[in-house]
C-alpha cells in the first residue's frame, strides 16, 4: 500500500507543477554594469508566443551582475531589424550594446538574434538558435549565453539546469520531501520524486542526462541513480549505515561516494557499469563529502581526522593525502571550481557557516557570504557563480554569489523550504 | 345437646382450619424466608466475587500501568552536546535504566542519531551516526547483545524542533531509542 502510494505520489507530481518555484531578488551587483537594451523580439508563428524571450534574455543579463538592462518604458524605438535601429535613441540613453531578435515559429521554433555596439554603430554578433525541439525559455537562455560570452569572454551558464530538495512541513506528519529540477533561473520547475522519507544530495553525472542523489524510502539511507530522459531510476547501494554523498567522476563512468558499512565513514568509488567498489580512505576518523578535481586524478574531501573539520586531497594512485584548509576549526563539503584552481566550502567564522572560497595555490581563504547557516555551495559550470542554501526568516532559501563575492542574488521558493542546489553541467541542445 | 356438638365439632374444625391455615402461612413464609437468605447470600457472594474481581481487575491495571509507566519512564531520547558524541552522565544514568529494562525481554531495538541544522548535511549524517554508535556501544559494553541493536543516522533530516535557536537545537541532537 506505501509503495503505491509512493508510486502515485510520483506520477502526480509528475504532471504537476512544482510548489516550490522560485523567485529571483538581486541583492548585489557591479559598481559598473554595461549599459544593455534587449528589445521586445519580433514573433511570427500562430497566436501568442509561450513565452516573452526577450523578458527571459533580460532577467539573465541582470541576474548575472554585470549588465544593467534599460527598462522597456524607456526606449524611444523598439527595432525589429537591422534598417529599423537609430542609433541616437540608444546613445540618448547612454546605452552601450542593443540586442534584437526575431521568434520564427513556422518551422520549429527558432530565435534569430543581433547584437550591436551602439558607439562604434556596428554588428558584433549574430546568430540563430533552435530548431532542435527545445522550449522558447530554453532558446532565451542560449541567446543570453551567446550574448553573455561575446561580452565577457566568460561562457554563458544560463542555458543550464538545477536540482534541488524542496522540503514541506506538515502539522502531526513527517516532512514531505521532493526531489525538484528547474531552468538554471528557477523557472519551469518539475518535481521528480515526492515522499515522506529524506532526499539528500543531488549530484550531475558530467553529460547531464543521469543524476544521483541519496534517498530514505527503504527506511535506510541508499544512492539512486535516476535517468532524467526515460525517468528509470536504479538503486545502487544498500548497505548498512551511511550510504551517502555520491559524486560523479569527470568522465561519468564513476561514482565517488560515502559508505560506512565497515564501521565509521570512508569515501569509495563505485564504477557505475559494474557497480564494484574500491576502498579510497581507510581511517577511524569521518571521512566524507568527496569531490573530483577536472581531471579526475585525485578527490577533495572532509575528514575530522586532525579533530576538527577539515579539506583534504587524496591522489587516487598513490593514495598520498594533503590537508588543504588551515584557516579556521570548520571547513567542510568543498566543491572544486571548474578550472581546478580553487575550491569553495562552508567555513565557520565566530560561530556562524559561510560560504568561503581558497585558492589552491595560495593558502589564503576568502569567505563570500555573510548569513549564518550557508551552506551546499555549487558552482555554475562556467565558474562564475555559485548557488548555496540559506535561512531566511526561518525558512530554507537558495542565493547565489559570484565567486569573486561581487554580485549576489537570492532565489527565495513561493511556498517551503528549499536546500541541496546542484548547478548543472553545460548542456548541449538536443 | 347435640347441637353443642355439631358447634364444638365445627369449631374444632374451624380451629383446625384455622391452625392449618396459620401454620400453612408460616411454612410458607418460612419457605420464603430462606429463599430470600439463599438469594441474599448468593448476592452477597457474587457481590463479593464481584468486588473481588474488579479489584484484582484494579489490581492488574496497576501493575500493567505501573509496567507500562516503569517503561514510559524509562529515557528514550538522549540529548548530545554540540558537535559531539560523548555520553554525558545523565545520558549514561538513563541509559542504565534502559539496559536493566532490555534485559527483562529480547526485543530489538533501532537507535537513531541526529544532529542540529548547523554545520553541513553529510557531515552532520556522519555525526548522527557516530552519536548513535556511542550509544550502541554503551549497550554493547554493559551486556546487550550487538544484534539486538540497529544504529543508524538522520543526520539533521529530521529535527523535532523547528527553529533555529539554541532551544531547538539542543532538543535535536539526540539519539532516539525505538
Amino acid at each position: 500500500m506505501r509503495a503505491i502510494t509512493k508510486v502515485l505520489l510520483l506520477c502526480l507530481s509528475l504532471c504537476q507543477v512544482a510548489q516550490a518555484e522560485l523567485l529571483i531578488e538581486i541583492t548585489q551587483g557591479r559598481d559598473n554594469p554595461t549599459s544593455i537594451a534587449v528589445v521586445p523580439f519580433a514573433w511570427t508563428g500562430a497566436g501568442l508566443p509561450a513565452e516573452d524571450a526577450a523578458r527571459v534574455v533580460n532577467g539573465d543579463l541582470l541576474r548575472s551582475g554585470l549588465f544593467n538592462p534599460v527598462p522597456r518604458e524607456d526606449m524611444l524605438s523598439q527595432p525589429r531589424q537591422a534598417s529599423e535601429i537609430y542609433y541616437r535613441d540608444w546613445r540618448a540613453l547612454s546605452v552601450e550594446y542593443l540586442l534584437i531578435g526575431r521568434v520564427d515559429d513556422s518551422a520549429g521554433l527558432r530565435i534569430e538574434y543581433e547584437l550591436y555596439d551602439v558607439f562604434r554603430q556596428e554588428r558584433i554578433l549574430n546568430g540563430t538558435v533552435g530548431g532542435n525541439g527545445e522550449a522558447l525559455r530554453m532558446l532565451a537562455h542560449r541567446v543570453s549565453d551567446a550574448v553573455y560570452t561575446q561580452l565577457t569572454g566568460i561562457r554563458g551558464a544560463f542555458a543550464t539546469r538545477l536540482l534541488y530538495v524542496s522540503v514541506e512541513r506538515r502539522d502531526g506528519l513527517n516532512d514531505l520531501f521532493s526531489l525538484v529540477l528547474s531552468d538554471a533561473d528557477g523557472a519551469r520547475p518539475q518535481v521528480l520524486l515526492t515522499q515522506d522519507e529524506p532526499i539528500l544530495g543531488p549530484s550531475w553525472s558530467p553529460d547531464g542526462e543521469n543524476i544521483a542523489y541519496v534517498s530514505f524510502e527503504t527506511s535506510r539511507s541508499a544512492i539512486f541513480l535516476h535517468n532524467l530522459r526515460t525517468g528509470q531510476r536504479t538503486q545502487l547501494t544498500d548497505f548498512r549505515g551511511i550510504n551517502g554523498s555520491p559524486a560523479w567522476s569527470p568522465d561519468g563512468r564513476q561514482l565517488a561516494m560515502v559508505l560506512s558499512k565497515d564501521g565509521n565513514p570512508d569515501i569509495f568509488i563505485m564504477d557505475v557499469a559494474s557497480r564494484s567498489l574500491t576502498p579510497v580512505t581507510r581511517h577511524y576518523a569521518i571521512e566524507t563529502e568527496p569531490s573530483w578535481m577536472p581531471d579526475g586524478k585525485s578527490l577533495v574531501f572532509t575528514s575530522d581526522r586532525g579533530g576538527r573539520p577539515q579539506i583534504y586531497q587524496i591522489v587516487l594512485a598513490t593514495g598520498q593525502i594533503a590537508r588543504l584548509t588551515f584557516d579556521g576549526d570548520y571547513n567542510a563539503r568543498a566543491r572544486v571550481a571548474p578550472d581546478g584552481r580553487s575550491i569553495v566550502m562552508v567555513h565557520r567564522r565566530d560561530g556562524e557557516y559561510r560560504i568561503a572560497i581558497q585558492q589552491l595555490q595560495r593558502d589564503r581563504l576568502q569567505v563570500l557570504t555573510g548569513t549564518a547557516l550557508d551552506e551546499s555551495p555549487s558552482i555554475a559550470p562556467n565558474g562564475a557563480m555559485l548557488l548555496y542554501a540559506t535561512k531566511r526568516q526561518e525558512r530554507g532559501i537558495l542565493a547565489a554569489v559570484s565567486l569573486d563575492g561581487g554580485v549576489k542574488f537570492r532565489l527565495p521558493s513561493r511556498k517551503g523550504d528549499v536546500r541541496e542546489p546542484a548547478w548543472s553541467p553545460f548542456l548541449n541542445g538536443n | 345437646m347435640k347441637s353443642f356438638q355439631v358447634a364444638g365439632k365445627a369449631l374444632t374444625v374451624v380451629f383446625a382450619a384455622i391452625l392449618l391455615v396459620a401454620c400453612a402461612g408460616n411454612q410458607e413464609a418460612e419457605e420464603q424466608a430462606a429463599v430470600q437468605a439463599r438469594a441474599a447470600e448468593e448476592a452477597r457472594v457474587e457481590e463479593a466475587a464481584r468486588v473481588r474481581r474488579a479489584e484484582e481487575a484494579k489490581q492488574r491495571e496497576a501493575a500493567e500501568r505501573a509496567e507500562r509507566e516503569a517503561m514510559e519512564s524509562l529515557t528514550s531520547v538522549f540529548h548530545f552536546d554540540f558537535d559531539q558524541s560523548t555520553l554525558t552522565a545523565d545520558v549514561r544514568t538513563a541509559l542504565d535504566e534502559q539496559i536493566a529494562y532490555l534485559k527483562s525481554n529480547t526485543k530489538n531495538i533501532v537507535l537513531e542519531g541526529h544532529a542540529d541544522e548547523r554545520g553541513t548535511r553529510d557531515y552532520n549524517m556522519a555525526l548522527g551516526e557516530r552519536r548513535a554508535k556511542a550509544v550502541a556501544d554503551y549497550m554493547v559494553v554493559n551486556g546487550i547483545a550487538s544484534y539486538r541493536i540497529e544504529a543508524k543516522s538522520y543526520g539533521e533530516e529530521r529535527p523535532v524542533a523547528h527553529g533555529s535557536g539554541e532551544s531547538s537545537w539542543r532538543q535535536n541532537r539526540r539519539v532516539e531509542l525505538k
